[in-house]
């Protein structure tokens, strides 16, 4: 038996972890890959919750963030390399302007 | 005894990867480590009785997602990143204040934890149930889903196509 508690504090552990990796990674790639973990964190509490409250739609709606996921990294990554053909880069230093 | 055991085990392997992801300065190292906290994920959602989601976490997100980012780390061949100086005031400041709100969270946490706790296999979760919710109660969401990455995956082929070959069947068409 494991408390709900400590699921919600990995939970917030790897989320921070996900938080800070977006704020003082300069890789553009390992900024999105921070945005998968703060997802992972979230969907973590999304299942512990589910269990504490013996209800499935907590599932359902982790499902649902993963297609939602699934979809950002297909377009993100997409968009990576839209910005590497133009500017030859992937540090978000020098990506300093919106035009392509 | 033994859920806590394995609690204790795959969520120190998380918080190591998740550690290691922002430590590591190469791409690939970060993506690697990413993959191990995806996986020792999916055992805790194996603890708190959701086989239906470990397994979709293992084939989407150590899956697919995660072949996705190395793809495209190997792709445009990320090297070692560059690191620069960050601001002194926020070092002074912002880790304090960072590992004294964490500590205040999991006090308040532990606090009301009380008896709530989560065993293996103590909640419904047949297929036949989550097929329930997900193709009666869920049925248009999970419609507009099919909708929505439908849309994602034209929109990464025409992002990703390079202009001339954009600009050849347009002509052509």
């Amino acid at each position: 038996m494991v408390p709900l508690s400590y699921y919600l504090i990995l939970s917030g552990i790897l989320f921070t972890c996900g938080v800070t990796g977006f704020l003082i990674k300069r890789n553009i790639i390992t900024i999105f890959m921070s945005i998968e973990l703060m997802l992972n964190g979230v969907n973590l509490s999304f299942v512990a919750f589910a269990a504490q409250w013996h209800t499935l739609s907590g599932q359902i709606f982790v499902f649902f963030v993963m297609v939602v996921a699934a979809a950002e990294a297909a377009v993100g990554l997409a968009i990576i390399i839209a910005v590497f053909r133009t500017s030859e880069t992937l540090n978000v230093d020098h990506i300093n302007l919106l035009k392509l | 005894m033994l859920h806590l055991i394995l609690f204790l085990v795959f969520g120190a392997i998380c918080v190591a990867g998740a550690v290691n992801l922002l430590v590591q300065t190469h791409p690939i190292n970060s993506a690697l480590s990413l993959i191990a906290v995806m996986g020792s994920l999916a055992v805790e959602y194996l603890l708190l009785g959701a086989e239906f989601v470990a397994v979709v976490q293992v084939i989407i997100y150590a899956g697919a997602i995660m072949v996705l980012f190395v793809f495209v780390i190997m792709l445009l061949n990320a090297g070692i990143e560059e690191r620069t100086k960050g601001s002194r005031v926020a070092l002074l400041v912002g880790v304090p204040g960072v590992v004294l709100g964490s500590l205040l969270g999991a006090w308040v946490l532990l606090q009301h934890s009380g008896a709530s706790s989560v065993s293996l296999g103590a909640m419904p979760g047949p297929p036949k149930e989550i097929a329930q919710l997900l193709f009666h109660d869920f049925l248009l969401p999970f419609e507009v889903t099919s909708i929505l990455v439908l849309i994602a995956i034209m929109g990464a082929v025409v992002l990703a196509a390079r202009p001339e070959s954009v600009h050849v069947t347009k002509k052509e068409g």
